[in-house]
């Protein structure tokens, strides 16, 4: 339960939609379309590691 | 992990969701994801201890331990869908959510039949 893989997730959230704004002001809408998309990508990437260990212990300890 | 430490890791990650449900609301439900699995996983300690304390109880009062293995699945399908059907609510899926607790109802009746067809025959045989 370490905190620093739940920082890491909220600072790629906060940083993704700063830049958001940021090429938004630019007028770079696609950029910032697929800028969300890659953020959400790796995110999911880093949960989908959690949910598999998570289903590993619960297939571990309920002898599924 | 004592209590404490998953109510302040809790208490955390709402105010991180809340900063970040406004612009990336996808991103807070990953989010949301990521930290209830990390402490459905640090809770898992302490339900694998109250289950070895049940398996003891009945070893001594010489349940089937087919039963108890079945009961105990049970539990775990319990467990996991409560997970899966919060975190579809807290997304705003309340019709997944729906769809997971009826899933995870249906597996556990499907695992029940066993049981009950082993009560029936107990019952006919009383008769």
């Amino acid at each position: 339960m370490d905190i620093n893989v739940i920082f890491r997730i909220a600072g790629i959230g906060i940083l993704i939609s700063v830049l958001n704004m940021v090429l938004k002001q630019a007028g770079k809408e696609e950029q910032a379309q697929m800028l969300t998309l890659s953020g959400v990508v790796i995110v999911l990437l880093m949960v989908i590691q959690l949910i598999q260990r998570l289903f590993d212990d619960i297939r571990s300890v309920f002898g599924f | 992990m004592g209590f404490f430490s998953v109510l302040g890791f809790m208490l955390i990650v709402a105010v991180l969701l809340l900063i970040i449900r406004k612009e990336r609301p996808e991103m807070a439900v990953l989010l949301a994801i990521a930290a209830a699995g990390m402490v459905m996983v640090s809770l898992l300690k302490y339900v694998a201890d109250i289950l070895l304390v049940f398996e003891a109880m009945a070893r001594k009062a010489s349940v089937r331990t087919e039963y108890l293995t079945l009961i105990i699945r049970i539990v775990g399908i319990a467990y996991l869908a409560g997970f899966g059907a919060q975190i579809c609510k807290d997304a705003g899926e309340t019709g997944m959510a729906a769809k997971i607790e009826l899933a995870g109802k249906i597996f556990i009746l499907s695992m029940g039949i066993p049981v009950m067809a082993g009560l029936l025959d107990v019952i006919l045989k009383a008769f």
